[in-house]
Order: C-alpha cells, then sequence, then structure tokens
C-alpha cells in the first residue's frame, strides 16, 4: 500500500469522499428498513400470537414463576458462585504461589475446567460422582449438587480474573507492607486483595450473570417440581400446554435480573475509568 | 554507642549478569543521619533496599540493631518492624483512609488494640503537620501531603531506623520543602537515618556524613562539607557540577564510562 493511490485532495471526476460517505450510509439504511418490511409482512402475526403471547397462559405462570422459579434461579447462581469465588481465590493464590507444584495443579484445574463444556460438568457431578462413587451423597441434594457443578466451572474463570487482579496492584503495595513488617500471607490479605476486588468487581459481576444463565444446565441433574427453576419451569409448562408462551416469559425473568446487573457492570467500568484519569 | 546501628559489610547484588553492588562496606552510627548521593544507576537505591531486604544481596552482609539482616534464618518481618521504610511513589494504601493507614499496620503487625493505635496515629500525623487530613483518602492529597502520610505510617510502628529512597523525587518543587521539613525534624530528634536524595541543600545542612556513589561503589564518604564542598575526586565533581548547574553540561556520550579520564 503507497499513499500514492489515496490523494489527499479530490480527484475531479467520480464521487468526493464525503459523497462517498453518504451514498453508503443510505444504501445501509435501505438494507434494514426493507427487511423489517419483509419481516413484517412475511411473518404470520396471528399465529406468533397464538405462540408466544398467550395472556391467559401467561397468566398462570405467576405467582409461581417468579415465587420458585426465579427465587431456584437465583439461588443456584449465588451458590455456585460463592462456592466457584472460594475455589478461584484458591486457585489464584495457588497460582501466584512459590511452589512449583501448586503452580502446576493450578493451571491445569484452569485448562481442564475452561476446556470442558458446562454440560458436560453437570453431567459429571450429576451421574459419574455418583456411579463412580456408590454411597457418597453430595451435602445439600440437587442444591449441594449445582453449587458444586456452577462452583468447578466458575472457579476456573474468577481463578484467572483474581489472579490478573492481584497482579494489577501495583508492586509498591507489597513493598510498603513487607517494609512495615506485614508477613506475606497478612500483606495479601490485609493490603494486596482488598484492592484486587475492586478492580476485578467488573468482571466478577459478569461471570455472575453468566453463572445466572448456566444455571439453567441444572435440568440435566433430574430435579424436583420444587427444584425447578426457570429453564425447566418454562419448558415443562410449554410442553403441557403446548404453548411456547412460557418460554417467552421464562426468557423475560431472565433478563428482568441480567440487563440491570449488565447495566451496573457498566456504570461500575466508567467509574473506573474515570478514576484512572 | 559503640555498636554501629546499621553495618553493611562486602556488600554485592547483581541482577542477573548486571552487577549493581560491587562490594560496599558502610557503617551508621546511632542518630547519625547519612545521606547517599550519586548519579542514577549508581546502586544506591539498591543499597538502601539491601539493608531492610527488599533486595535480597548476593554477596555480604547487613546488621541492623545488631541483628544480622542477611542470615537465613532471622525473623525479617520482626526486623523490619525497627525500620521504617520511605519510598520515591510514597505507596499508601489507596483503599485505607489516612488514619487507617496508619492504624491497619500497627493493628495487624504490632497487635495493638484499636485505641492505641488511634492515639499513636494522630500523634504522628500532628507530627507531619497532617492532623486535620485524618479521614481523608490518599487520592485526595497532594504528593508532598502523601510523602508526610507514609512518613507518619512508617513512624508509628516506632521503628529505630528510617531509610529514605529519593523521598522528593516524586513531588513538585514546591512541595519539596513540606517533606524535607519533616525530614530535619526527625533528625533533629536523633533518628537514625539513611537518605538517598538529590537534594544537595538537605544533605548539606542536615547531614552527618554524605557517602557519594557511582558504579556500584562507594567512591566517596565524609562530612558534607568535604563531600559535596571540596570533593577530592574527579568523578564526584563531575556529578556535582552537573547537578548543580544541569543547563552547563555538554552533550556527552557514555558518560558514566568517561568521566575521570
Amino acid at each position: 500500500m503507497t499513499d500514492t493511490d489515496t490523494p489527499l485532495q479530490p480527484k475531479k471526476k467520480g464521487l468526493t469522499r464525503r459523497q462517498k460517505r453518504t451514498l453508503s450510509r443510505g444504501v445501509q439504511y435501505v438494507v434494514f428498513a426493507a427487511a423489517v418490511i419483509a419481516f413484517a409482512v412475511t411473518a404470520d402475526w396471528g399465529r406468533l400470537r397464538n405462540q408466544f403471547a398467550q395472556a391467559d397462559i401467561a397468566r398462570q405462570m405467576f405467582p409461581d414463576v417468579i415465587t420458585l422459579a426465579l427465587k431456584n434461579t437465583v439461588l443456584y447462581t449465588l451458590s455456585g458462585f460463592v462456592v466457584g469465588l472460594v475455589l478461584g481465590m484458591v486457585i489464584a493464590l495457588m497460582r501466584l504461589s512459590s511452589v512449583g507444584p501448586y503452580r502446576w495443579l493450578a493451571g491445569i484445574y484452569i485448562e481442564i475446567f475452561r476446556g470442558l463444556p458446562a454440560l458436560l460438568i453437570f453431567i459429571f457431578v450429576g451421574v459419574a460422582v455418583p456411579l463412580a462413587f456408590p454411597g457418597t451423597e453430595i451435602p445439600g441434594g440437587t442444591y449441594g449438587k449445582v453449587a458444586l457443578a456452577l462452583g468447578l466451572v466458575s472457579a476456573a474463570y474468577m481463578a484467572e480474573t483474581i489472579r490478573a487482579g492481584i497482579q494489577a496492584v501495583p508492586k509498591g503495595q507489597m513493598e510498603a507492607a513487607r517494609s512495615l513488617g506485614f508477613s506475606p500471607a497478612k500483606a495479601m490479605i490485609s493490603i494486596i486483595v482488598p484492592q484486587a476486588f475492586r478492580i476485578i468487581l467488573p468482571p466478577l459481576t459478569n461471570e455472575l450473570v453468566l453463572l445466572f444463565k448456566d444455571s439453567s444446565l441444572v435440568l440435566f441433574l433430574g430435579v424436583t417440581l420444587e427444584e425447578r427453576e426457570l429453564s425447566k419451569f418454562g419448558r415443562d409448562l410449554a410442553s403441557t400446554t403446548a404453548n411456547s408462551t412460557p418460554i417467552l416469559v421464562a426468557g423475560l425473568c431472565y433478563l428482568l435480573v441480567t440487563i440491570p446487573l449488565s447495566f451496573v457492570v457498566r456504570r461500575m467500568e466508567n467509574k473506573a475509568q474515570e478514576a484512572i484519569r | 554507642m559503640s555498636r554501629p546501628e546499621i553495618e553493611v559489610r562486602g556488600l554485592h547484588k547483581s541482577f542477573g549478569d548486571n552487577e549493581v553492588l560491587r562490594g560496599i562496606d558502610l557503617e551508621i552510627r546511632q542518630g547519625e543521619v547519612v545521606c547517599v548521593i550519586g548519579p542514577s544507576g549508581s546502586g544506591k537505591s539498591t543499597l538502601l533496599r539491601c539493608v531492610n531486604l527488599l533486595e535480597e544481596p548476593t554477596k555480604g552482609q547487613v546488621f541492623v540493631g545488631g541483628t544480622e539482616v542477611t542470615d537465613p534464618d532471622v525473623d525479617i518481618d520482626a526486623v523490619r518492624r525497627r525500620i521504617g521504610m520511605v519510598f520515591q511513589q510514597f505507596n499508601l494504601f489507596p483503599h485505607l483512609s489516612v488514619t487507617e493507614n496508619l492504624t491497619l499496620p500497627q493493628r495487624r503487625v504490632l497487635g495493638r488494640d484499636k485505641a492505641t493505635a488511634a492515639r499513636i496515629a494522630a500523634e504522628n500525623l500532628a507530627r507531619v503537620g497532617l492532623a486535620e487530613k485524618a479521614d481523608a483518602y490518599p487520592s485526595s492529597l497532594s504528593g508532598g501531603q502523601q510523602q508526610r502520610v507514609a512518613i507518619a505510617r512508617a513512624l508509628a510502628m516506632g521503628p529505630e531506623v528510617m531509610l529514605f529512597d529519593e523521598p522528593t523525587s516524586a513531588l513538585d518543587p514546591e512541595l519539596v520543602g513540606d517533606v524535607l521539613a519533616v525530614m530535619r525534624m526527625l533528625a533533629r530528634e536523633g533518628m537514625t537515618m539513611m537518605v538517598v536524595t538529590h537534594e544537595m541543600t538537605f544533605a548539606r545542612e542536615v547531614a552527618d556524613r554524605v557517602v557519594f556513589m557511582d558504579g556500584g561503589v562507594i567512591v566517596e564518604d565524609g562530612s558534607p562539607e568535604q563531600v559535596i564542598g571540596a570533593p577530592s575526586h574527579e568523578r564526584t565533581r563531575h556529578f556535582l557540577s552537573r547537578l548543580l548547574d544541569p543547563a552547563m553540561a555538554q552533550v556527552e556520550e557514555e558518560t558514566s564510562d568517561q568521566v575521570g579520564k
């Protein structure tokens, strides 16, 4: 690429750069409008409405969809998040350890659990573990299993996030703490980790959103009626009523939580940006 | 007091192939204020950091208050409690208020109770003239104020020795004076101080001894009048002339290798 074929002055013939830009934008608007019109014309609105927006079916989902399904989704997510955070913290510290085997073990864990589909982990916890270790019972029943499965998956991601956060704390902080007589462990706990968590709050909240969605995988553990969460609840009702409205309502319930959370994350990121400036 | 407060014997320090300290011997008596000067890269900060073992010496011994810091079996955390350290970049804890910066180390490291720690924190903030900033956060303070808080934080631990690593180098020129005033006060109170600095006026006025380092060795060691006033080595003269009148410096190649020829 040379500069000779992009002259700074407009040429005499053909469109100017500004005209080209206007034309290009005009074409994009036309394509968009055409797509919307085509969809509006071809869609069978009556049928869609019948399938997805039956008010009486939607109404019969309440209040269970909130008091049972959403509540369970939140419970599963939070318990998985707590397990993942604790485990992730331990793995992150192992990853930063001066003891080689700890570093390798943490590295292997992270690579394995980041590389496997969450679904596989759920099947592993729900089916493989009881078969492999007969007689062992994961405490807490389904709740325990979900917390474990979600925790195992998220710990790998959180460990990497926490490690990055710890490494983002300036080196001088550890030096100052050590100079004051803090042991390495005390310095880590009182000085470094609190600062690291400020840095990683946005990515951790993002992880919470991801877990919130992954909690739907509990479907594959086999749950009782009382243990159903949003996805299972929606699907069950969809099949009994032979209608898709419950799926739509369940979906809206997810968005009810995830959209505000994403908003909070964006605000935190903007605030962090301002703090740097 | 016959025993030196800080004693450095045959100290060597290498970073990979780069030998930064090439055999340092230095004694600092109790209550003495020693300023270490020298061109950048001369190893003066590394020497200071070896005294409280922030850098591990490659060879040689360091004693502080009679305890061998370089002994592999020493309780380094216990030794460091007796050594206050002030950094060029202040290194205050940004997530804690000024008071908490002073109380947290006392409570976690010395196990002082809340009331005692708060009282000692308030005393030391008053000493550096920042009592009214007790509840502020470090980010809202000027560089000079932050550095004075950092000094107060070190003092709150009740150190016997204070190390200063270019404490005014990161400050705007008009803020340097406040920090130097606090250091002068400490010197007058009899604190043993080792100060790496470029502030020649301070060194001349406050120091009992000035040590000039270049190329990882101590070139000159004596009273301020001797080392700054009438240096006996060409390297010291060259460094001082460049420092005191930077505008007069000539364009040179490989300055540090050619000086003294």
